[in-house]
């Protein structure tokens, strides 16, 4: 494994009492680079995603980013360190515009709060308009800024999964976790989604984690795969490596499609 | 539109509300002038429950405890030491109540910052609940308060509550402190930590991912919500001068939970149009208590009556507009001048 690890899981296990909904699961993502963590329904994936942001204390295991122990942190503080997430069912703040959602994001890195806003100092004032210009740059990079002053639930599908990786960004993360950001979308839209996560990456020096049940996205965009079964890492390694593999095939298509190939 | 003239138009609608309080204060009886000052206090609690209700989504129904709380700081505060020695008849006062005093200003204040305090220490364990939860908890807190005022006579005269506080409460103190609250408000809701607590309301799980404390917000947002609840209990017990542990009950806080769905969940236009409507309906509705003749027919005046015809009025909104009168919407000046001018929607 090479030196430049930006995040290091070391055998996370999460038990839901008698249930192990994810066991022993290791990775080292390199700095910059596509990562993807693939499995059928009900593999443990989402739960990998909530214990590394933070949202599940693991049984077991630590989760490291660059060297430091992120391990049983509240969300908040995962997301201050650099982790930021999208989520497989999107969650945005409906009834606050679209610009407001992004500027959410930006909230934790603000340095002015709630009394400088009653007082309305200087301060606040200049923080608050360089807020705004920030999420309206935001907002352009995913192509969302005509829509600005919409609100978030009015937006098509499509628009809102983008604006969920706005407000994500917002956040200055190094790591970004993307919960099937190709889910419900067309051909046309998954190829710009592929172009997209590549153009964000080395805009923003981000490392990416992806999950994703498009194999096209996972094989095209991925340089390094996970693939997860029962809670169990199954195998891991490079697309070809991964396509190639017996368990994964098993995995995924059953046992007879093996022993028939 | 320029910002210089919406701060101009805001000055202007300051100074005519400022003229119409003079034109108030010489022209109106004690009774209409009695409405005006509830309509102050009422917006004051149901902008204080709207930042912690609509805007932050915490279910809370503890306005009453904290009302109860700015109350008697205010008026032990307020009452001069003789008045206090003539008042407590049962037990004679502690001596820091019967010698505490201060100006009118500096007790309400006292007021507001204890009913914070209170909020803050009780929000520590309760704002982990959620939902449903929490408005159980925040109700019981506030019966707590209730059942201690009138269990430590030494400080609140128990249940004979005290009589005779001075009347310093009037237009002026009332609306002007409806100005700051407002004024604090609409600078924190508009505000980016406004957006985080809006954030909150919209969707916890994803305001804990976009790196909100969320606990540290919900606290903050109670503590102002509690403060204001408790400045409102202050000038309520100076402009009734008479408060006793029995006025504190559920149907206090029912009156302003009542206030901020009717305006709108999320809405500050909203309170303060329905914190005006229904203290001045409420007022006006006093004569269907009173007998009515229908030409030879009479009917006799039904004490409660009232009531019962306020709450038709309230299921018919629930019914027909679930969101309150404004939704979330407010008022803006362009919105303003868009309706005038009839322009559907301008940049």
């Amino acid at each position: 494994m090479s030196a430049d690890v930006i995040i290091k899981a070391e055998e996370l296990t999460m038990r839901f009492g008698g249930l192990i909904a994810v066991s022993e699961f290791s990775a080292g993502i390199e700095r910059g680079s596509i990562a993807g963590l693939i499995g059928p329904n009900g593999a443990g994936k989402t739960t990998c995603f909530n214990m590394i942001t933070g949202f599940y204390k693991p049984t077991e295991g630590r989760v490291l980013l660059n060297g430091e122990d992120l391990t049983g942190r509240p969300p908040y503080e995962a997301c201050k360190a650099g982790i930021a997430r999208t989520f497989q069912n999107i969650r945005l703040f409906g009834n606050e515009t679209v610009l407001e959602n992004v500027m959410i994001g930006c909230h934790m890195r603000q340095k002015t709060g709630w009394l400088q806003a009653v007082l309305y100092l200087p301060s606040y004032v200049k923080e608050e308009r360089a807020i705004r210009k920030r999420s309206m740059e935001l907002l352009d990079v995913v192509g969302l800024a005509d829509l600005a002053s919409e609100k978030a639930n009015s937006l098509p599908y499509g628009a809102q999964r983008r604006l969920e990786i706005a407000r994500a960004l917002a956040t200055s993360p190094s790591f970004l976790l993307l919960d099937e950001p190709a889910a419900g979308m067309n051909p046309q839209e998954t190829q710009e989604l592929m172009t997209f996560i590549r153009d964000i990456r080395s805009r923003f020096d981000l490392t990416i984690l992806l999950i994703e049940h498009d194999m096209k996205v996972v094989m095209g965009i991925c340089e390094q795969i996970w693939v997860l079964d029962y809670g169990v890492t199954i195998a891991q390694g490079r697309p070809e490596e991964i396509q190639a593999n017996p368990k994964v095939i098993e995995a995924y298509l059953g046992e007879e499609y093996v022993s028939h190939a | 539109m320029k910002t210089s003239t919406k701060i101009s138009l805001n000055l202007a609608v300051t100074a005519a509300l400022g003229l119409f309080l003079f034109w108030a204060q010489g022209s109106l009886d004690g009774y209409k002038i009695q409405i005006l000052n509830l309509i102050a206090v009422n917006i004051i609690l149901a902008l204080s429950l709207n930042l912690i209700y609509g805007f932050t989504g915490m279910f809370s129904l503890g306005h009453a405890g904290f009302m109860a709380i700015g109350a008697y700081v205010c008026s032990i505060l307020i009452m001069t030491p003789d008045q206090k020695e003539m008042l407590f008849i049962l037990d004679a006062a502690y001596p820091w109540i019967q010698n505490a005093h201060a100006p009118f200003l500096v007790a309400v204040v006292a007021g507001g910052l204890t009913a914070a305090v209170a909020g803050y220490l009780i929000g520590v364990p309760l704002l982990r609940l959620g939902d449903d939860y929490l408005g159980i908890a925040t109700l019981g807190f506030a019966e707590i308060v209730r059942v201690i005022a009138n269990n430590i006579p030494r400080v609140t005269n128990g249940a004979l509550g005290f009589k005779g506080i001075p009347d310093y409460a009037n237009l002026w103190w009332n609306f002007g402190w409806c100005l700051v609250t407002f004024y604090v408000i609409v600078r924190i809701i508009n505000s980016n930590t406004g957006n985080a607590l809006k954030a909150i309301r919209d969707d916890e799980i994803a305001a804990k991912a976009m790196g909100i404390n969320v606990f540290r917000y919900k606290l903050l947002s109670f503590s102002i919500g509690a403060f204001f609840a408790g400045v409102g209990g202050a000038l309520l017990a100076s402009l009734l001068t008479t408060i006793d542990p029995k006025m504190f009950l559920f149907t206090l806080t029912f009156n302003v939970l009542m206030i901020v769905v009717t305006g709108g969940l999320g809405s500050i236009t909203g309170s303060i149009m329905a914190g005006v409507g229904i203290t001045a309906l409420l007022e006006w509705l006093r004569f269907v208590e009173n007998p009515i003749s229908l030409g030879s027919f009479e009917l006799p005046g039904i004490p409660g009556m009232r009531m019962v015809v306020f709450s038709l009025a309230l299921i018919f909104i629930i019914l027909f507009r679930r969101e309150g009168i404004m939704g979330m919407r407010e008022f803006t000046w362009q919105g303003a001048r868009n309706l005038l001018t009839g322009k559907r929607r301008a940049s």
